[in-house]
């Protein structure tokens, strides 16, 4: 069963956060016999109880804290206090997310080697490839039960994937399936099938979507080595005169401040919050915040390169029932640079419920043109297009000057502006996807701008170099040993492709390599 | 709480049933008693507690100019703004953002006010004249939650909802397209 641990038990290691990353590392390190505690900001919701419904389940799991934007990204404008769309209970943003499973490409780990110098990014290659990787996205994807790997069938394609498909093969695209899922196709580690209720952004309530709140925590549970404490949203991390970090400060249920101590502290608390968390650590030793001796810890902030296309079509599609992400498609997901930019991006379905299709479709749209749209909805098929953005470093969660959240600390203020690559790019995906649509008959389609960013990355980067870069190869921080980062804020650049199977695979490796280093005591 | 009252029988009384049909239920005129709007056909009202009944009349028309579905009755319309007039109970501030905000639009259409302006495009022209302005911007950004979010609407849109409780859709026409 769970095992609580004491404050004072210096011996532990303390993951903050319980999503991809830290729910993840968690269970991996609780399997190798290593006591851990996660401390977790949200609520303990289990699958069960999650709803059926946009706005309500978005008031029930949705990270809500006060936050700021600015940059010339229309975000900030349309959703000037929503940068992000992330979760905060146990689980994290795997209990909202779509499932689509993809590894990074090869050329992908070198940009800055495959795609030189592109003046305005921050361009890196990372300090592991696909070959480091590639033993820990086969254990990832058996983990997760990623359809179309280790013998997993792919799913059937709903309404929407079919209209995908026949616009694919209209347009002679070659690589169009229903996608490497991590939801089940059949019964799978206790775990039951897709029932092809179409609330996967509202959290399964079957539990056949894999989310770290009903796999990874309740396996690393039963080790009887690992504790997660919910409701713990952690404000601090302090270290001693040798710069090493002892323990972290937390806000318990009541707001009351509690300490834990820690042998190591590993950060997971997606991309926003895990600098600022480093950002808000300043200390008279580190005065710029802990390790960040390069100045990077929250620069570089990508958010792929999005947006999405719907289309209204004479005849009903309903395109709201199965899965919200039905397939994809794979063929531009390359580096082809005659297209007119460096990277490439992925085509994949996506469907809203009327509520949030009025949010999202043209933020701040009315009239005639948007109510007849509405209108079209039984008959509209969508997809989301997501690619990869350039770094840049004036993309950045920073501190706000000013102003505070419930527990005293400066909340993030998130900054980006499109880089001329992503606007490229974005311009290419809408005019293949509209394309696609007008193929198979669509009588009007929409380009739609992006949402808040579900996909948060690169603000503690990854890098050989210690002026670079944040993190080694390990996730652990080039400044304190014993301080690790364990989610996609160590990407070194984004790539085309959904974030999740990374960050896992990423967490496994860490956890072999913490296990190692304390068993050979220099952690 | 600012109510939305509902009759349960109808046709109701007070106007004949002709004068129903002729006048039709979608588009009529509102009729503006002490402080409630009523619609035409007598069907529903709202009572207002903050805001001037007339205000409340012209929100009504508003919320369905920036969201025109023709086949949708007022009471919706009517059901997505009558929040303001709790919040403006509340907060005079928003009472003087949307009492402020109505008078400018009246000022704006001259002699016979928003609401006596026939034609949809004339009232349109003046909102895109305002539609940066804080006003707009509280009434549209809270309508498209207030108005969209409503479970008796969605069949009007083709949208199912809750789909759990149902077993999903694999067995209910999750791919059942034919026309392609
Ligand atoms: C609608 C939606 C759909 C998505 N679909 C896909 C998809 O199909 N494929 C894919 O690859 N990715 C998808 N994603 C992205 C995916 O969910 C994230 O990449 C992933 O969950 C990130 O993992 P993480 O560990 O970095 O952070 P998270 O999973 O967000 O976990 C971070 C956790 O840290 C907690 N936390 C934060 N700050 C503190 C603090 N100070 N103290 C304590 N706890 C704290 C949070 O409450 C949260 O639980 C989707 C996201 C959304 C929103
Ligand atoms: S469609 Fe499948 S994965 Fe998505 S919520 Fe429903 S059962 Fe879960």
């Amino acid at each position: 069963m769970a095992a609580p641990y004491r404050l004072d038990d210096d011996s532990v290691v303390v993951i903050i956060g319980s999503g991809a990353g830290g729910g993840t590392l968690g269970n991996e390190l609780a399997q190798k016999g290593i006591d851990v505690v996660i401390l977790e900001a949200g609520a303990r919701i289990e699958h069960e109880d999650f709803i059926n419904d946009e706005w309500d389940s978005f008031a029930q799991l949705a990270w809500l804290d006060h936050r700021t934007t600015g940059g010339g990204w229309r975000v900030g404008k349309d959703f000037p206090n929503l940068p992000a769309w992330i979760v905060k209970a146990v689980g994290g943003t795997t209990t909202h997310w779509a499932g689509a499973s993809l590894r990074i490409q090869e050329h992908e780990f070198k940009a800055l080697t495959n795609y030189g110098k592109v003046e305005g990014a921050n361009l890196l290659d990372w300090p592991i490839t696909l070959a480091d990787l590639e033993p820990y996205y086969a254990k990832a994807e058996d983990k997760m039960g990623v359809t179309r790997t280790n013998g997993i069938e792919g799913l059937p394609g709903n309404n929407n994937f079919k209209i995908l498909k026949a616009g694919a093969d209209k347009l002679g695209y070659k690589e169009c399936h229903t996608g490497r899922m991590a939801i089940n196709s059949a019964d799978r580690d206790d775990r039951m099938s897709c029932q092809q209720t179409g609330f996967c952004f509202q959290g399964c309530k079957w539990g056949a979507k894999w989310s770290t709140l009903y796999t990874e925590i309740p396996k690393g549970e039963a080790t009887g080595r690992l504790e997660v404490r919910p409701n713990a949203h952690v404000v601090k991390i302090e270290h001693d005169a040798d710069g090493k970090v002892t323990n972290v400060v937390y806000a318990d249920k009541d707001g009351k401040l509690q300490s834990q101590k820690a042998r190591i502290v590993c950060v997971a608390c997606n991309s926003i919050e895990s600098p600022r968390l480093l950002l808000n650590s300043e200390s008279a030793r580190f005065p710029d915040g802990l390790a960040n001796s390069s100045g990077q810890v929250g620069k570089n902030y990508m958010r792929h390169t999005t947006g999405s296309v719907y289309a209204v079509f004479e005849k009903p599609v309903h395109f709201y029932r199965g899965t919200t992400m039905a397939g994809i498609i794979q063929d531009e997901a390359g580096h082809d640079p005659s297209r007119g930019f460096v990277g490439g991006y992925e085509m994949e379905t996506l469907a809203l419920g009327v509520p949030f299709m009025a949010a999202f479709l043209d933020p701040g749209g009315w009239g005639r043109s948007f109510a007849s749209a509405m209108d079209g909805y039984a008959n509209t098929a969508g997809l989301w297009i997501v690619g990869e953005d350039m770094p840049q470093e004036q993309n950045a969660v920073k501190l706000h000057a000013t102003l505070k959240d419930q527990h005293g600390m400066r909340i993030p203020d998130v900054w980006f502006t499109d880089h001329p690559n992503d606007i490229a790019m974005r311009n290419h995906a809408y005019k293949q996807g509209q394309a696609l649509y007008e193929a198979v008959g669509a009588i009007r389609s929409f380009p739609t701008p992006p949402y808040p960013s579900t996909h948060n990355l690169g603000t503690n980067r990854m890098s050989e170099k210690a002026q670079d870069g944040v993190v080694n190869k390990w996730g652990q921080t080039h400044d304190i040993k014993n301080l690790f980062v364990s989610d996609g804020s160590q990407f070194t650049t984004g790539a085309a492709e959904n974030p999740t199977l990374t960050i896992v695979s990423l967490a496994i490796r860490q956890a072999d390599y913490i296990a190692e280093q304390m068993n050979a005591g220099s952690i | 709480m600012t109510t939305i009252y509902e009759r349960r029988r109808s046709p109701a009384s007070g106007l004949s049933r002709r004068e129903l049909l002729k006048r039709g239920t979608v588009g009529a005129a509102l009729v503006i008693t002490g402080s409630a709007v009523i619609s035409p056909d007598r069907a529903w009202g709202v009572e207002t507690t903050a805001l001037k009944p007339d205000t409340m009349a012209t929100l009504i028309k508003l919320a369905r100019d920036i969201y025109p579905h023709d086949t949708i009755p007022d009471r919706f319309y009517a059901i997505a703004v009558k929040g303001h007039d709790t919040k403006a109970g509340q907060d005079p501030a928003h009472k003087e953002l949307i009492e402020v905000g109505i008078a400018d639009l009246d000022a704006r259409a001259g002699a016979g006010g928003y609401r006596g302006l026939g034609w949809e495009d004339d009232r349109v022209a003046i909102l895109r004249e305002i539609e940066t302005t804080p006003f707009f911007q509280a009434v549209r950004g809270d309508l498209v939650v207030s108005f969209y979010n409503q479970k008796d609407l969605w069949p009007h849109f083709g949208y199912e909802g809750e789909s759990f409780s149902k077993g999903g859709y694999i067995n209910r026409g999750f791919d059942d397209i034919e026309w392609l």
